[in-house]
């Protein structure tokens, strides 16, 4: 098909399912449908028949809207407000609003955002490709297929965009080294294995614009040379691996995946390859590992995956929000999205707000962004008047930052200068009744779980430093259990083999930085600040006294 | 090394701990130390068996990288400056061992291969004079169902080396890691008892290439005179390297 025979295509699939003239845009994303967004949707469909309006409204399944806490999330297009918390008994009132159209969007949750990733999620209909194609889809691809690779590569490095995964590698780097490697049977992989507790970013994606995954997947892959590609999800998104499924199947029969694309003699598939949930499948090596049926477990790099991939092949691999952002990136230009964001991270970035503030859900902010803007203005600040205290970014790789830091700028070095991370997105926020030590012992738990146990470090280490945390939250530590949290964590970070032990004990190391007053509270007082640990002072002073 | 210049490989001069020496260019770092006489300590790598930079006992550092190197994987490069045995290193090595020590129940008097064993003999070497980790003293089985070999888990140190002799040497792949993080546990078919492997010959090299008392032949140990695993092992080595030597040449 050619571009404007896939306009045409796109049109007819469109016309056949008769639309009426506003859409009514109903979050069909994992979390609204948790809180029965469906429900809501057939009493709109039902009102909507009952009054007759078939002409006028018709109701559309869109992905994540955003503002999770609130949902289920409704929008008509003739009115840019997303309605809140709707139930089936506003169905009709909605309708009503979808045919004047007149307000507008005020809440600071919406209008300080700016969508490149997201520009899509809360607009298509995930499952329709003609959607999609009718803004803007495949433009990118079509358009990148007159040009050279080395050109691609070079919009792409002159963008400055960099990996979204967590390490922030620069992703036009990354695809001239798999281009320049040998020069058959490369592979492209999407990692959605997104495995931090608390983020959503990938998934969301997935569920909510999965042919722009797609697209970014089929750019690349022209681009380095590669003529097969596989998207590894983690087994617990079914439905983003369904859409994901759907998608594929109709991409491949419009003609925009699988052979001779747009006409041309590019050729790229993709597969899917469902992952069993383990945090550490996310790490490159032990994805790759994984796809090939064996064990899951990191091996060290170099050689790097470029080099030696899958099935011993040149590999490209990169995160699903990193492939969400090269159609934009091509149909724009490199250099409108270097204008974007801040000197080293250029951009937006997607975060997964959660914890103690009033809007938790999706959000997308240019680099650059303050964290204070982010928590107070789009965040919407602490619930219930308590005081912030923490913001914990990176998930288990990343540290927590204090008060004192929160008119930072949200990029790459900035975040890492304070002993955290970017990491993939997740963005926990904390008030005073968390207690920093069990926040640093809730991340090592998970660690030590996580580990893959191939590695001594990691493998006893973080069982070694959760115990001591585990012993200070049970207010049986000593001031040298403290020295001794220091040495270890040392030790842990510079002799681990992958990332996931070489990050573990950032959540220690920052919580000892800014919040040593409280872990000495806990040893010195047997006190916890925040009254989260349970310290039980009459034992412990009985079993001393029998010690003794 | 001669041999393998002339056989078109490029030759790489380089400096270990402030001499000067040279590699053919695939070779490892611990390879070329070995050559040399300079002593690195070991418990995943076994010359002959793939290598997996897992136990982090042959760090070193390398002028440039801000991380350190397992030796065992990286490779030898031109004008590379490596420092195998820094205050640095040392120390780390030494609480890796203690962490090894403290992860399961290594009671040396009572032990099979006390004497012969390589974790015992490094944590000599190492100077290693407590293990200053509280000790977790997990539960776990011993496996004697085999009727020549035991597995005794409590030894175990997670090495692998018996999954590796057993899938590239022998070709018969019976061992396998189960679990993950401290729960990783190494078994035979499935987890299924050693004693009805399906896939097992009995061909003893897992027992032959374990550093500790984790794989022992039944009724043998280290203070019998008639017992021979040291002599064993040291003849069993030159063979796996041999063994190597035909698969690299056939591939
Ligand atoms: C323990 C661990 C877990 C990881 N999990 C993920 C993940 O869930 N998703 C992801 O995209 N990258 C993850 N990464 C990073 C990947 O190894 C890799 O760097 C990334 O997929 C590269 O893509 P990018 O360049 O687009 O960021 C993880 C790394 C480590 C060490
Ligand atoms: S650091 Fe942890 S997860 Fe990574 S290889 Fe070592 S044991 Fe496995």
């Amino acid at each position: 098909m050619l571009i404007e025979e896939l306009l045409e295509y796109a049109e007819k699939l469109r016309d056949r399912d008769k639309p009426g003239k506003h859409a009514i845009k109903v979050c069909s994303a994992a979390g609204c449908l948790s809180l029965k967004s469906d429900a809501v949707a057939e009493e709109l469909k039902k009102k909507i028949t009952e009054a007759g309006l078939e002409e006028e409204c018709w109701v559309k399944p869109v992905g994540c809207l955003g503002l999770c806490s609130k949902g289920p999330l409704v929008t008509v297009d003739t009115d840019g407000k997303v309605y809140q918390e709707v139930k089936p008994t506003d169905a009709g009132r909605i309708i009503a609003r979808a045919a004047e159209g007149v307000s507008k969007e005020t809440d600071p949750f919406f209008t300080r955002q700016q969508k490149i990733v997201l520009e899509n999620s809360g607009q298509v209909d995930p499952e329709k490709i003609q959607d999609y194609i009718l803004r803007d889809g495949y433009l990118a691809l079509n358009e990148v297929l007159e040009l050279t690779p080395q050109e691609v590569i070079d919009e792409v490095t002159l963008s400055g965009l960099r990996g979204r995964g967590g390490a922030g590698y620069p992703t036009g780097l990354k695809w001239n080294t798999v281009a320049k490697t040998g020069n058959v049977g490369k592979y492209v992989i999407c990692n959605a294995d997104e495995g931090d507790p608390g983020a959503f970013m990938d998934r969301s994606v997935l569920e909510g614009d999965p042919h722009r995954v797609l697209e970014g997947m089929a750019i690349a892959a022209f681009a380095v040379g590669a003529t097969e590609g596989f998207v590894y999800v983690r087994a617990e998104y079914p439905l983003a691996i369904k859409r994901l499924k759907n998608a594929i199947k109709q991409a491949e029969r419009a003609g925009v995946l699988g052979k001779n694309i747009f006409g041309t003699t590019f050729s790229f598939a993709v597969e899917i390859r469902i992952g069993a949930g383990a945090f550490v499948c996310g790490e490159e090596t032990a994805l790759i590992a994984s796809i090939e049926g064996r064990r899951g477990q990191p091996r060290p790099r170099p050689p790097y995956p470029a080099q030696v991939g899958l099935w011993g092949s040149p590999t490209l691999i990169n995160n699903v929000e990193t492939f969400a952002n090269i159609a934009p990136i091509m149909r724009h230009g490199g250099e409108w999205y270097a204008a974007i964001g801040t000197e080293k991270s250029k951009g937006t970035k997607v975060f997964a707000l959660a914890g103690k503030i009033n809007n938790t859900g999706l959000i997308e902010v240019p680099m650059g962004t303050k964290l204070r803007d982010v928590i107070y203005d789009i965040g919407g600040g602490i619930p219930d008047g308590k005081k912030f205290k923490a913001v914990q970014t990176g998930g288990p790789s990343g540290g927590c930052i204090p008060e004192q830091f929160l008119d930072h700028p949200i990029d790459y070095e900035s975040l890492g200068a304070l002993g955290s991370i970017m990491g993939s997105g997740g963005m926990i926020i904390m008030d005073e009744t968390s207690c920093m030590v069990d926040v640093a012992k809730y991340f090592l738990d998970f660690t030590k779980d996580e580990s893959c146990g191939k590695c001594v470090p990691c493998r006893v280490g973080t069982v070694q430093l959760y115990s001591i945390l585990d012993r200070i939250t049970k207010g049986e530590g000593t001031m040298e259990d403290l020295d001794e949290l220091d040495d270890l964590c040392d030790l842990v970070k510079n002799t681990s083999l992958c990332g996931l032990g070489q990050a573990a004990p950032n959540p220690v190391l920052s919580t000892i930085q800014y919040f040593r007053d409280e872990y000495v509270a806990h040893i010195i007082e047997k006190r916890c600040p925040a009254g989260v640990c349970k310290i039980h002072k009459g034992e412990r002073k009985q079993k001393e006294e029998v010690m003794a | 090394m001669a041999a393998l210049a002339a056989a078109g490989k490029k030759v790489k001069t380089f400096v270990i701990d402030g001499k000067d020496v040279s590699g053919t260019e695939d070779q490892t770092i611990i390879e070329v130390c070995r050559e040399n006489n300079i002593e690195i300590p070991t418990l995943c790598y076994l010359d002959g068996l793939t290598e997996i930079g897992a136990c982090r006992l042959c760090l070193v550092e390398v002028r440039g990288s801000n991380k350190l190197l397992p030796a065992c994987v990286t490779k030898v490069q031109d004008n590379m400056e490596v420092v195998t045995s820094s205050d640095k290193l040392k120390n780390y090595r030494v609480k890796i061992l203690e962490l090894l020590f403290s992860e399961r129940n290594h009671i040396c008097s009572v032990c099979v291969s006390n004497g012969i064993c390589e974790l015992q003999n490094l944590a000599q070497r190492l100077g290693m004079t407590h293990v200053h980790y509280p000790y977790l003293f997990p539960k776990l089985e011993v496996d004697a169902s085999h009727e020549r070999f035991v597995l005794d888990n409590n030894r175990c140190i997670l090495c692998t080396r018996c999954v590796r002799v057993c899938d590239e040497i022998e070709g018969a792949h019976t061992w396998d890691i189960m679990g993950r993080g401290i729960e990783s546990m190494v078994i035979t078919d499935l987890n299924k008892p050693w004693g009805e492997s399906e896939s097992c010959t009995s061909c003893g090299k897992c027992v032959a290439v374990c550093p500790t008392g984790a794989l022992v032949e039944k009724y043998k140990n280290a203070v019998d005179k008639s017992f021979s695993y040291k002599k064993d092992k040291l003849k069993f080595l030159p063979y796996l390297t041999t063994m190597r030597e035909v698969k690299n040449e056939q591939s």
